[in-house]
């Protein structure tokens, strides 16, 4: 039975017109701002060449980069995991904090550690876990997920994490005053840095001539969690490297326009390595645990492959008129807007995210817009298929044919044989103008149609019937 | 400028034959009125976009196949509408990657254009025009502007009518809603964008709202309908015509 | 029992095989040098950093370690923290005024030391290996001589920036300095003061790292 659950969400959504203000503001303003930069002769089209070939390349030598960026990493002193799903990482990760005994950790933003749903993993076995990043802070103190890969509290506005911060925050004082609560955030952090015995961060780019861990951000959370405590652990998705150093600066410089309209964000990290002899600070140890959780299945399909190019920016969900207007809540799973819907049905499988394909009018401004050359329309349209039947190949994708069902194939079938035939199609367009009126508003869609638009209106004779009349030549 | 044939074929697409065949057999009239020979086959039907987009590739191909053959001599294919161009265009060649006639569905897409770009970009078409002063806004589908690379050419053609004021819709390049098969498997959602492109439209005064997608204009135009606001829904090829013709 | 990695790695290398991916060439044009003079240079990254709140001091043709002094003198903040074994660390170590705020040696591992690092530095002074003019940034490379955290934890950071050791853009730097031979366990770019947008998008400054950065143009 195919799922309707996105569609059921998004009326929810829908329905409610403060987060749709919400949303509505906070993307107008992500456009503009990305677009300002690109106005200002930043030359997006070489500079999404250089963002493309570099994961292209990286994608084309995978599995050999990755076996280099591990040699690379443990010569620097790097401790290199590898797991398979995500209850494996959360068991290795568990593994390492238990060897040192920690109990207190904090984390900076990470996409792939919500994936993994890596705090509520520690938290059962008593392992405090706060998020640095004040977007994620927020939200976790109200126990929910991030809506946004970016800005994981967009869908909040000032009143409410002020009511929010004043509640979960002891001795805290109520206020709308963005400084004071940024403030307040800081003060309450710093000691989380100070005395945790474990920091978390992500990975934006995993370089492999140097064995180096490219993580960028505006806070200095990210700067705390890998300096501060004894052990840092980063995780990250197995396509997030990339081969050489000097393909990282047009990177870096796709990523922060397109994601918040920024020429550079405040901090770029480049870690290579824990601390090294004489020097006084860093962790003593370092992990990179290297996540496949589908990802490997989805490289198998040479074109599919191309989900794994992104750069995680969020500039798809920015222009998406469907994220737009139901927000990152509504969809299944940590990756919302057009990369989650191409991601999280190959990772989910068809049976519980196939009709995240089908949510979407093909607009292709997500395509227009991407930095590294995803066609995810293409890859929309692909996993449509998938849905309605599987293709053929060693992998398939997981559940393919589940959103199918015999209905559809029927209507569409039908459909063949009508626009198949000529002489068929046009009597029975001939039909549909003569006789068209007397359809029936239960037709299937007329009625959700019909909600906000007046019935289509059949003409009363076919353009090949004009065209004919006028004499218009027929070859 | 690319050169000036003396004949084009002329796919008029489904949605123009079952619901706006004025709009369609306007283009072919201003493309005659231009001294070019239009051939119209009649054996055409779809691109087969509709199952494409639905991930119904078979028959897609099936009925895109059925088109192939209709277009044999080596002039233009002009087409009025940017979606179903850009359908030929943009995915002919990876619907018959491997098949046997994939060449002659290349030499199809590779002939493909645009009614708005044959217009200004081959017959650099100024148009005279003999209407009454009239505000108008454009409305570009999503797929003439990102498939089939449609860009300033409809407007330039509006500007380009001596009395017609042109003017833009916030947040003009958002899609309109309609997505096809979207609109009625999203249709909430569907309904949203519609709503907010007929509030845009209706903040604009404008007393037609021009496209150049029949897509866009059932779903546009029916909004309008239903709500019962002032801008006339109508093709850019019917506009152009109405225009340089009085009404006739 | 066949570990995760085998199993990963031999996914993909099966999937590999067959595979044909055309990976377009690099044209770097765009993300290289941009011509700009050295005047050209200083303005922009003086522009970019203003317009994130960064602070100037331009102790250019004078004594930038009393210049350093007197706007700590003016700005009330008890101490400095520095790197003694940095060319920045010596000079200062050597010319510091005996009055007013105090040089603080960063010469013990952050360890024996924390609580100290994160509640008594006012502020911390580090050198840079230039900046880049087309985004406004600190070029900030760490090692056994100057930690990491120097710039980090205190809430004030003074960076000592020579103005003819500016570059146009990141990869302009990266080939000429080489970096790829021999990375330092951080090497990090520093923009400005530490900020976000997370609450409504509406900008606020100072979150988790410095809460102003003063640059010193010498």
């Amino acid at each position: 039975m195919p799922t309707t659950e996105f569609r059921d969400a998004s009326v929810k959504a829908l329905a409610n017109p403060e987060l749709r203000a919400n949303f509505r503001r906070a993307m107008d303003g992500l456009i503009s701002k990305r677009a300002e930069l690109f106005a200002q002769g930043q030359d997006w089209a070489p500079l999404r060449a250089l963002g493309a070939a570099a994961k292209l390349n990286a994608l084309a030598n995978l599995p050999v980069l990755l076996e280099k960026l591990e040699a690379k990493l443990i010569a620097n002193g790097v401790q290199v995991h590898w797991a398979e799903t995500i209850d494996e990482g959360n068991e290795i990760v568990k593994t390492i904090m238990a060897k040192r005994g920690a109990k207190r950790a904090v984390k900076g933003k990470s996409m792939v550690s919500e994936e993994m749903h890596l705090n509520h993993a520690l938290e059962a076995e008593g392992i405090e876990v706060i998020e640095a990043d004040l977007g994620e802070y927020i939200i976790q103190l109200d126990h929910e997920t991030p809506s946004h890969i970016i800005m994981p509290a967009i869908h909040k506005n000032k009143k409410q994490i002020a009511k929010l911060m004043f509640e979960k925050i002891k001795n805290a004082q109520y206020s709308e005053d963005v400084d004071e609560m940024t403030a307040l955030a800081r003060h309450v952090l710093r000691e989380k840095f100070e005395h945790a015995d474990v920091g978390f961060s992500g990975v934006n780019f995993a370089v492999v001539e140097t064995g180096t861990l490219v993580l960028v951000e505006n806070e200095g959370n990210g700067r705390m969690c890998t300096t501060v405590p004894p052990v840092h652990i980063a995780i990250m998705g197995l396509e997030k490297v990339v081969e050489r150093l000097d393909q990282v600066p047009a990177l870096l410089n796709l990523l922060t326009r397109s994601a918040t309209g920024q020429p550079v964000t405040t901090y770029i990290n480049m870690i290579t390595g824990p601390r090294r002899p004489g020097e006084k600070d860093g962790p003593e140890e370092m992990h990179l645990l290297i996540l496949d959780n589908g990802r490997s299945r989805v490289f198998a399909d040479p074109e599919l492959r191309d989900t794994l190019r992104c750069i995680r920016c969020g500039a798809c969900m920015n222009h998406c008129p469907v994220y737009t207007r139901v927000g990152g809540h509504t969809y299944p799973g940590v990756y919302p807007g057009p990369i989650g819907k191409i991601l999280m049905p190959q990772i989910l499988g068809i049976e519980a995210a196939g009709d995240l394909p089908h949510a979407s009018a093909l607009c292709e401004a997500c395509t227009e817009i991407c930095p590294v050359g995803i066609p995810i329309g293409d890859l929309l349209v692909r996993l449509r298929r998938e849905g309605a039947r599987p293709s053929h190949g060693p992998i398939a994708v997981k559940g393919a044919g589940a959103q199918g069902t015999a209905r559809e194939a029927l209507i569409w079938r039908g459909w063949r044989a009508v626009y198949s035939a000529p002489a068929l199609y046009r009597l029975t367009m001939w039909g549909l103008t003569r006789f068209g009126r007397m359809f029936p508003s239960w037709l299937p869609g007329l009625s959700a149609w019909t909600e906000v638009r007046a019935k289509p209106v059949f003409a009363k004779q076919t353009l090949h019937e004009l065209a004919e009349r006028a004499g218009i030549s027929d070859d | 400028m690319p050169q000036r044939p003396t004949a084009v074929y002329y796919f008029g697409t489904c949605l123009a034959d079952l619901f706006f065949p004025d709009a369609g057999m306007a283009g072919i009239k201003l493309l005659q009125a231009q001294g070019i020979q239009v051939i119209f086959p009649r054996g055409q039907s779809c691109c087969g976009q509709p199952a494409y987009s639905a991930g119904r590739t078979e028959e897609a191909r099936v009925v895109a196949r059925a088109q192939l053959g209709l277009f044999p001599r080596d002039i233009p294919i002009v087409v009025p509408s940017g979606s179903c161009g850009g359908m030929i265009k943009a995915h002919y060649h990876a619907l018959f990657k491997g098949e046997p006639d994939q060449a002659q569905a290349d030499h199809v897409a590779g002939r493909v254009i645009e009614l708005t770009q044959f217009l200004v970009d081959v017959l650099d078409y100024r148009p005279a025009d003999l209407g009454p002063p009239i505000m108008v806004a454009w409305h570009g589908s999503c797929h003439s502007m990102r498939l089939m690379g449609v860009g300033d050419q409809p407007k330039e053609l509006l500007r380009r009518l001596a009395n017609v004021e042109l003017v833009e819709i916030q947040r003009e390049r958002e899609c309109c809603g309609f997505g096809g098969v979207f609109s009625v498997r999203q249709p909430e959602i569907s309904s949203a964008m519609v709503t907010d492109k007929a509030d845009a439209i209706k903040a604009t005064g404008a007393a037609a709202v021009v496209s150049g997608d029949c897509g866009c204009l059932l779903n546009i135009g029916g909004a309008i309908a239903k709500r019962g606001d002032r801008a006339r829904p109508v093709h850019i090829a019917e506009f152009l015509w109405e225009r340089t013709h009085a009404n006739n | 029992m066949t570990d995760a990695r085998t199993a990963i790695l031999g996914r993909l290398k099966a999937a590999d095989a067959g595979a044909t991916t055309s990976v377009p060439s690099e044209d770097f044009t765009t993300v290289l040098g941009r011509g700009w003079s050295a005047e050209e240079r200083l303005a922009r990254l003086r522009r970019n950093m203003e317009a994130v709140h960064t602070e100037f001091l331009d102790a250019r043709g004078a004594d930038w370690v009393r210049a350093v002094h007197a706007w700590l003198v003016e700005q009330n903040l008890a101490n400095l923290l520095y790197a003694p074994e940095t060319p920045v660390g010596r000079r200062l170590g050597q010319s510091w005024p005996g009055l007013g705020p105090n040089l603080v040696p960063y010469e013990r591992p952050m360890a024996e030391w924390k609580s100290g690092l994160f509640q008594g530095i006012s502020a911390g002074i580090s050198g840079t290996r230039g900046g880049i003019a087309a985004t406004g940034t600190l070029i900030l490379w760490t090692d056994a001589d100057e930690p990491r955290t120097l710039s980090l934890i205190p809430p004030v950071h003074i960076a000592v920036l020579e103005v003819d050791r500016l570059y146009d853009t990141m990869l302009q730097a990266m080939r000429d300095q080489n970096w790829a031979a021999a990375m330092p366990t951080n090497l990090v770019f520093v923009s400005g003061p530490s900020k976000t947008a997370d609450i409504e998008q509406t900008l606020a400054y100072g979150v988790h790292g410095p809460k102003r950065v003063l640059v010193v143009l010498t």
